[in-house]
C-alpha cells in the first residue's frame, strides 16, 4: 500500500501489533473499501465483470491459499488445480443434491463451504507425503494429485448425478440457479457483491494467520526445517495444516468458479496449466507477501486480454487475418518467457519490486 | 497367457523410451540439480522439426541431422539465459523456470504449426504392425527399443570411463569441490542439455511416428517423470529400470484391470506406482538417500 512509515514511532505494543500500522494505511485501506463497494460496480460494465473483475476475485482466493502453503510454509504444490476442482464438484454435487439416494439439497453457502473442506481432506491426503520428503520429490507428489484426481472425480461423479459408474459426459455437471436466504445471484453484479465478501472474509483471515502463531511456525519451517523442530513446532503437524487451509483455499474459489464464472464443472479446466498459472502468479506475484498475490493475479489476467488485442489491431493495420492459433502461440510464448525473464530479474516478484519502489519514496525528497 | 504376453511385451516396448526421457531428465538433474519440465516440449519440438524438414523437402538425413543440431544449438541459450542466472535459487524457482521454458518452446511450437501445418512423420518406417506368435508388434516400437538401448550402452560408457563422465559425477556430488578442482561448470551444463536434445530427438522422431506430431506427445515426459522418481532422481541405472517397469506395469494395469474401471488408467498409473514407492522408500528405489534427522 502506499504509505510511509517515517515519522511514525509507536508507544504500545498494541500500536506494534495493529492490523495496520500506519494511520496512512488505515485510509488507502478506506479509499480502497469505497472503490471496491461502491465505484467499481457503478463504472465497470458487464464485459470488465464477466472477463476480469469476477475471475480476479476468485482467482485471488486460490493464490492466497498457494501462496499461504508455499510462500509462508515452504511446500510446494503443483496439484493445486485438482484441489480447485474438487471443491467445485463437491460445491455443485451438494448443491444439487442426490434425490436418487435421498440426500436433499445443501444451501448455497454451505454447499461452497462443503467444496472447501473436502478440498482440504483431499489436500492433506496429498500433503502426507510431506512429512517424510521435500524438493523435488514432494512436488512430483503433488502433481501425482494433479494426474490422479481428474480420473477419480469424472468416476465417482457419475455415480452421485445418476448412480451409474460411467455415464458419458457424466463428469460434466451444471449447476443450477443459487440462492442465498432466497435471494438470487443472478447478475454479475450480485456474483461480484458474494465473491468479494468471500475474498475479504479470506484475505484478513490469511493475514491474521500469517502473523500468529501458526504463521510464524510456517515461516519458521520454510526457512530451517530442522531448525523449526529444535524450536519445538511439530514441524509435521503445521505442514499438515498448511495443506489443508491452502487446498480449503482452493476448494471455495472452486465452488465460486464453477458457479460462477465458468458456469459449469469440467474436469478439462482444472488441467496442469491452471497449477503452473497459480504458482508462476504466486512467485512473481511476491512468495510470502499477500498484496503481491493481488497483483500477480491482475497481471496475468490482464496479460492475454492485452495481447490479443494488440495482436489483432496489429494485424488489422497490417491487413493480415491473425488466427487465433497463432494469438495463442503468441500468448504461450510471451507468456513463458516473462516467467523466465521475471525469475532471472527479480526472484523476489513484484512485491519486491513495489517495495523498492517505496523504498526509495520513503525519505523522498529529503534522502540525505 | 498370450494376452499378457502381449501387453507384457509392448509395454516393454513403450517402457524403453520412457526409460530414454527419464535417462535425459536424470542427466540434467545430476549436473544442474534440475528437473526438466521442459524435456516434454522438447521431444514434441524435436519431432516436429525433423516432420517440417521432411516436408520442406529435405532429405531425411539431413532433416534429422539438422534437428539435432538445433537441439544442441538451443542448449547453449538454455544455459547462457536460463541457468546461469538462476544458480543458487530456491527449489520452487528452478520449477517454475524449466515451466517457463516448456511454455516457451510450446509457444514457438504452436506458431510454426499454425503457419506450417504438419503433423505426420515419415522417417521411412514401415508403419504396418508385424506378427510375431500371437503378438502384434509395431516395427516402430522395436526400432525405438534398439535405439534406446545402443543410447543407454553410449550413455553408460561415456558416464563411466571418460573425462566428461567422471566430471559429470563429481559435479552431482559435490558443486562447490567440483569447481575447486576445475571442473567447468558452464561446459558440462552445454553437454548434459545438448545430450537431452539429442535423446528428445530421438524420442520425437520415434513417439511421432507411432501417433502424429501434436501436441499430446509432451505427455510422454510426464509419465518419464513419474519413472524418475520411481527410479530415484540420480541414479541412472534406476531411471532405466524404473522406466522398463512402468511401461510393462501401466500396460498390464490397463489390459487387466482398465475394463473394470472404465479405463483411463494409463494416464495416472505411473503416477499411482510412485506415490506407492514414495511412501516405501523417499527417494525412490535407487535414489541416493539424504539422511536428515530431527
Amino acid at each position: 500500500m502506499i504509505n510511509r512509515e517515517s515519522g511514525i514511532f509507536k508507544t504500545t505494543y498494541q500500536a506494534d501489533m495493529a492490523f495496520f500500522r500506519v494511520p496512512l494505511a488505515q485510509w488507502t485501506i478506506g479509499i480502497v473499501l469505497v472503490l471496491v463497494v461502491i465505484i467499481i460496480p457503478l463504472v465497470a460494465d458487464d464485459y470488465w465483470f464477466g472477463a476480469i473483475i469476477l475471475p480476479f476475485l476468485i482467482f485471488s482466493i486460490a493464490a492466497i491459499g498457494l501462496n499461504l502453503l508455499t510462500g509462508y510454509c515452504g511446500q510446494i504444490s503443483l496439484g493445486h488445480a485438482a484441489f480447485i476442482m474438487v471443491g467445485g464438484y463437491t460445491a455443485t454435487v451438494l448443491y444439487i443434491g442426490v434425490p436418487h439416494m435421498g440426500i436433499p439439497s445443501v444451501p448455497f453457502l454451505l454447499s461452497v463451504l462443503g467444496g472447501g473442506l473436502n478440498a482440504a481432506l483431499i489436500g492433506l491426503l496429498f500433503g502426507i507425503p510431506s512429512a517424510r520428503i521435500k524438493g523435488l520429490y514432494l512436488a512430483m507428489a503433488t502433481l501425482a494429485a494433479q494426474f490422479t484426481l481428474p480420473w477419480v472425480v469424472s468416476r465417482v461423479t457419475p455415480f452421485f448425478v445418476k448412480g451409474g459408474l460411467a455415464v458419458a459426459g457424466g463428469d460434466t455437471l451444471y449447476p443450477p440457479a443459487s440462492y442465498i436466504f432466497g435471494w438470487q445471484i443472478k447478475t454479475n453484479m450480485d456474483k461480484y457483491y458474494v465473491s468479494l465478501a468471500f475474498l475479504v472474509v479470506l484475505t484478513i483471515f490469511a493475514m491474521n494467520l500469517a502473523r500468529s502463531r501458526v504463521g510464524r511456525a510456517w515461516i519458521a519451517i520454510r526457512d530451517h526445517d530442522v531448525a523449526a523442530r529444535i524450536l519445538g513446532f511439530d514441524i509435521t503437524r503445521y505442514k499438515l495444516l498448511a495443506f489443508a487451509i491452502s487446498s480449503f483455499y482452493a476448494g471455495i474459489a472452486g465452488g465460486l468458479l464453477v458457479f460462477f464464472y465458468f458456469g459449469v464443472a469440467h474436469v478439462g479446466e482444472f488441467g496442469l496449466l491452471l497449477s503452473i498459472r497459480l504458482l508462476a502468479i504466486v512467485l512473481i506475484g511476491g512468495l510470502g507477501s499477500i498484496l503481491g498475490n493481488f497483483y500477480g493475479v491482475a497481471f496475468f489476467l490482464l496479460l492475454p486480454i492485452f495481447l490479443n488485442r494488440t495482436l489483432i489491431s496489429l494485424g488489422d493495420s497490417l491487413g493480415i487475418y491473425v488466427s487465433t492459433g497463432i494469438t495463442s502461440g503468441v500468448e504461450t510464448l510471451i507468456f513463458g518467457t516473462l516467467v523466465i525473464v521475471f525469475l532471472v530479474v527479480e526472484p523476489l516478484g513484484m512485491a519486491k519490486l513495489w517495495e523498492n519502489f517505496k523504498d526509495y519514496f520513503r525519505l523522498w525528497p529529503f534522502s540525505y | 497367457m498370450a494376452f499378457f504376453l502381449d501387453l507384457l511385451v509392448n509395454g516393454l516396448l513403450t517402457g524403453t523410451l520412457y526409460a530414454l526421457i527419464a535417462l535425459g531428465l536424470v542427466l540434467i538433474y545430476k549436473a544442474s540439480g534440475v528437473l526438466n519440465f521442459a524435456q516434454g516440449v522438447m521431444v514434441l519440438l524435436a519431432g516436429f522439426l525433423v516432420a517440417l524438414l521432411i516436408f520442406l523437402g529435405v532429405p531425411i538425413w539431413l532433416a534429422v541431422a539438422l534437428g539435432a543440431a538445433v537441439m544442441i544449438g538451443m542448449s547453449f541459450l538454455i544455459e547462457r539465459f536460463v541457468l546461469r542466472p538462476l544458480v543458487a535459487q530456491p527449489i520452487i524457482s528452478l520449477i517454475l523456470v524449466t515451466f517457463g521454458l516448456s511454455l516457451f518452446i510450446e509457444g514457438i511450437q504452436t506458431l510454426a504449426s499454425n503457419i506450417w501445418p504438419v503433423y505426420t512423420l515419415d522417417v521411412g518406417i514401415p508403419r504396418a504392425p508385424i506378427s510375431i506368435g500371437n503378438m502384434t508388434i509395431l516395427p516402430v516400437n522395436i526400432i525405438g527399443a534398439v535405439l534406446a538401448i545402443i543410447l543407454f550402452g553410449i550413455t553408460g560408457y561415456l558416464f563411466l570411463n571418460t573425462q566428461t563422465g567422471r566430471a559429470l559425477r563429481a559435479i552431482s556430488d559435490d558443486h562447490e569441490a567440483a569447481l575447486s578442482v576445475g571442473v567447468s561448470i558452464k561446459r558440462l551444463w552445454v553437454i548434459v542439455w545438448g545430450f537431452a536434445g539429442t535423446i528428445a530427438l530421438v524420442a520425437g522422431l520415434i513417439w511421432g511416428t507411432r501417433v502424429s506430431v501434436q501436441f499430446a506427445i509432451s505427455d510422454l515426459a510426464f509419465t518419464a517423470f513419474a519413472v524418475v522418481i520411481l527410479g530415484g532422481l540420480d541414479s541412472l541405472a534406476g531411471a532405466i529400470i524404473a522406466g522398463l517397469f512402468v511401461g510393462a506395469a501401466e500396460n498390464l494395469a490397463a489390459g487387466y484391470i482398465g475394463p473394470y474401471v472404465g479405463g483411463g488408467i494409463k494416464g495416472f498409473f505411473p503416477y499411482l506406482l510412485m506415490l506407492i514407492v514414495l511412501w516405501v522408500r523417499p527417494y525412490g528405489l535407487f535414489g541416493r538417500e539424504i539422511i536428515e534427522r530431527v
